[in-house]
């Protein structure tokens, strides 16, 4: 892989939803993004921004669209479907219960995730070597977790089985990490503890990450780069150097020159502070 | 009857009918799809080993044909859901009444009689030198039930096991991991329909003769089984369940026996029998209403 050459690429994605409707919604306009290996960036943007459809629209869950074209580690995915597209990305949602299987077990759970995107087999599923893999990677987390291998999913606690979800996204080490407002369920507390062992995770593996979040404070503690979306476009894209200096105001201010328009999402301005 | 010919015609029937209750599992719980399959596919089993061992084939071949057109069976229904996207409920209906014909035509008449010919359990009394009855049929039962229980046990623990219990569990979470829950749904089906086909066959071998009608309400009889086993034991993990529902089969099966030595009618056997499962089945949501806990609204599918 050259230099320059970044690891996801997007070019000309849309998509627009209900189509032909009178309900017909833009949620992306022609999107362009490159994001280099190791790279961890933050998106920010109010409802309706299409921050959660860029995601699924790199996770594969629509079909493509009028010539958009995504690449991950210079491999055209573009045409892949969702389950054939889930090698190259490791996903946390908002729902807890979404990511993880209530009824198995911890290691169960684990294992499933371990073959992300490769073909199962008859081998017995959880064997001794995958046991000491996920001890050691539960560890990581310092929630106790690795002790209770065998205990089912359904009787960890939303802040567990989001924390597993992450791990459960990571062991495979796909090429890329995106983690869809996967704090917004939790509370405040929780939402920290949760967000502090993604970025402990992030930097351990060394995960190109993008992570959705409705948070500027969280969208400007965490990552090297931040976007701003608004409308389906992207509307203010900082890079590290820049992003270290900036406070929320500036970050308003970004966007309002860009947008053309006054920042007043309440849920984004009132939630500032929230983990702090 | 007696204390212990009723407790061994229970044990008997439940093994036989705990492959029934093994393949409920497996698609209702296990797999989350309320598959009606079953009662076309246990007939069908009946008929094709029953019309095989009236043609001369060997009994146990005729035996594992029926096991593989109950997989057939069951294909075709995992299909007509997956590829056709047919309401899983109604895609094993449409199965049930198809198969109900498909069964006439394999066997000719609705009613075949198989009580001259040589069957598996009078094969596997020569072998061991023991005299066909109860006690026979209770022996072979034990080893062909514990060798389903160690083939399935192992098989829910591999890595496409694990898989085909994590679609009934969650499956938006199996995609997103890159698996095909659709493939997942067509093996789990199919499998359960035909350890249900096994069951049909072995029974009409057992009882001299292969009958279309001998399919009513099976299904609800492998409900009872598990929902029964799943109440009496209280399993936790793969192993205890799968002894839990032959264990459930047994014990239906027992209260069956009983209820016919107290005076049940015979034909009142299906109506109690739903009784049973509708009961057990409002039991949680009596005792929440009871309680007054919050209830989600019915559930349409």
């Amino acid at each position: 892989m050259s230099e320059n050459h970044s690891l996801l690429q997007l070019r000309g994605v849309c998509k627009t939803f209900s189509k032909g409707t009178i309900d017909e919604v833009t949620a992306l306009h022609n999107i362009n993004l490159d994001v280099n290996a190791e790279d961890f960036v933050t998106i920010i943007g109010s409802n309706g921004a299409g921050k959660t459809t860029l995601l699924n629209a790199i996770a594969g869950v629509y079909p493509p669209e009028r010539g958009g074209q995504i690449t991950i580690n210079g491999e055209d995915v573009t045409n892949l479907s969702e389950h054939r597209r889930a090698q190259y990305a490791g996903r946390v949602y908002q729902d807890p219960h979404i990511g993880t299987a209530a009824k198995m077990t911890i290691e169960e759970n684990l294992s499933l995730a371990l073959l992300r995107g490769q073909s199962r087999g008859l081998g017995i599923a959880c064997n001794k070597k995958r046991r000491q893999l996920f001890h050691k990677a539960l560890a990581l987390l310092g929630l106790g977790l690795e002790s209770r291998l065998s205990a089912p999913v359904g009787t960890l606690s939303g802040g567990q089985r989001q924390a597993l979800a992450l791990v459960m996204a990571t062991i495979s080490k796909p090429a890329i990490l995106l983690l869809d407002e996967h704090v917004a369920t939790l509370d405040p507390r929780t939402a920290a503890t949760v967000l502090q062992l993604s970025n402990t995770i992030v930097q351990h593996e060394k995960m190109t990450t993008i992570m959705v979040t409705h948070n500027m404070e969280v969208a400007l503690r965490y990552g090297n780069r931040l976007i701003m979306m608004h409308k389906g476009r992207i509307v203010v894209d900082i890079g590290e150097a820049r992003k270290n200096t900036l406070g929320i105001n500036d970050l308003i201010t970004a966007f309002e020159r860009a947008a053309g328009e006054e920042f007043k999402d309440d849920s984004i301005l009132l939630s500032r502070s929230e983990y702090q | 009857m007696d204390v212990s010919s009723l407790l061994s015609v229970a044990f008997y029937e439940g093994l036989v009918y705990g492959f029934v209750a093994i393949g409920v599992y497996f698609t209702f719980r296990v797999l989350a799809f309320p598959d009606l399959t079953v009662d076309g596919s246990f007939p069908l089993g009946g008929a094709v080993a029953g019309i095989l061992i009236i043609d001369g084939y060997n009994p146990w071949l005729a035996t594992i044909a029926a096991l593989c057109a109950g997989m057939c069976a069951g294909l075709g229904t995992s299909l007509l859901n997956t590829k056709l996207r047919i309401n899983g409920l109604l895609a094993g209906i449409l199965m049930m009444v198809a198969l109900y014909s498909l069964n006439l035509r394999i066997m000719g008449r609705a009613n075949i009689p198989l009580l001259r010919e040589v069957t598996v359990f009078d094969q596997f009394s020569k072998l061991l030198g023991i005299r066909t009855g109860v006690e026979l049929s209770i022996i072979f039962m034990v080893i062909l039930v514990a060798a389903a229980l160690i083939i399935l046990n192992w098989f829910l623990r591999t890595e496409i096991g694990l898989a085909l219990r994590a679609t009934g569990d969650n499956e938006q979470m199996v995609r997103g991991l890159g698996t095909d829950t659709n493939m997942m749904t067509i093996l789990g089906v199919s499998i359960a329909n035909g350890l249900v086909a096994l069951s049909g066959a072995l029974v009409a071998q057992n009882q001299g003769f292969s009958d279309v009608g001998m399919g009513i309400g099976m299904i609800v009889l492998g409900l009872a089984s598990v929902i029964i086993g799943e109440g009496i034991f209280r399993p936790r993990g793969v192993t205890a369940i799968l002894l839990a529902v032959v264990g459930g089969a047994f014990a239906y099966r027992l209260f069956v026996g009983i209820a016919l030595q107290l005076g049940l009618r015979p034909s009142d056997l299906k109506l109690t029998t739903a009784m049973l499962v509708i009961i057990v089945l409002a039991i949680p949501y009596i005792r929440k209403k009871m309680r007054h806990e919050w209830i989600p609204p019915a559930a349409r599918v």
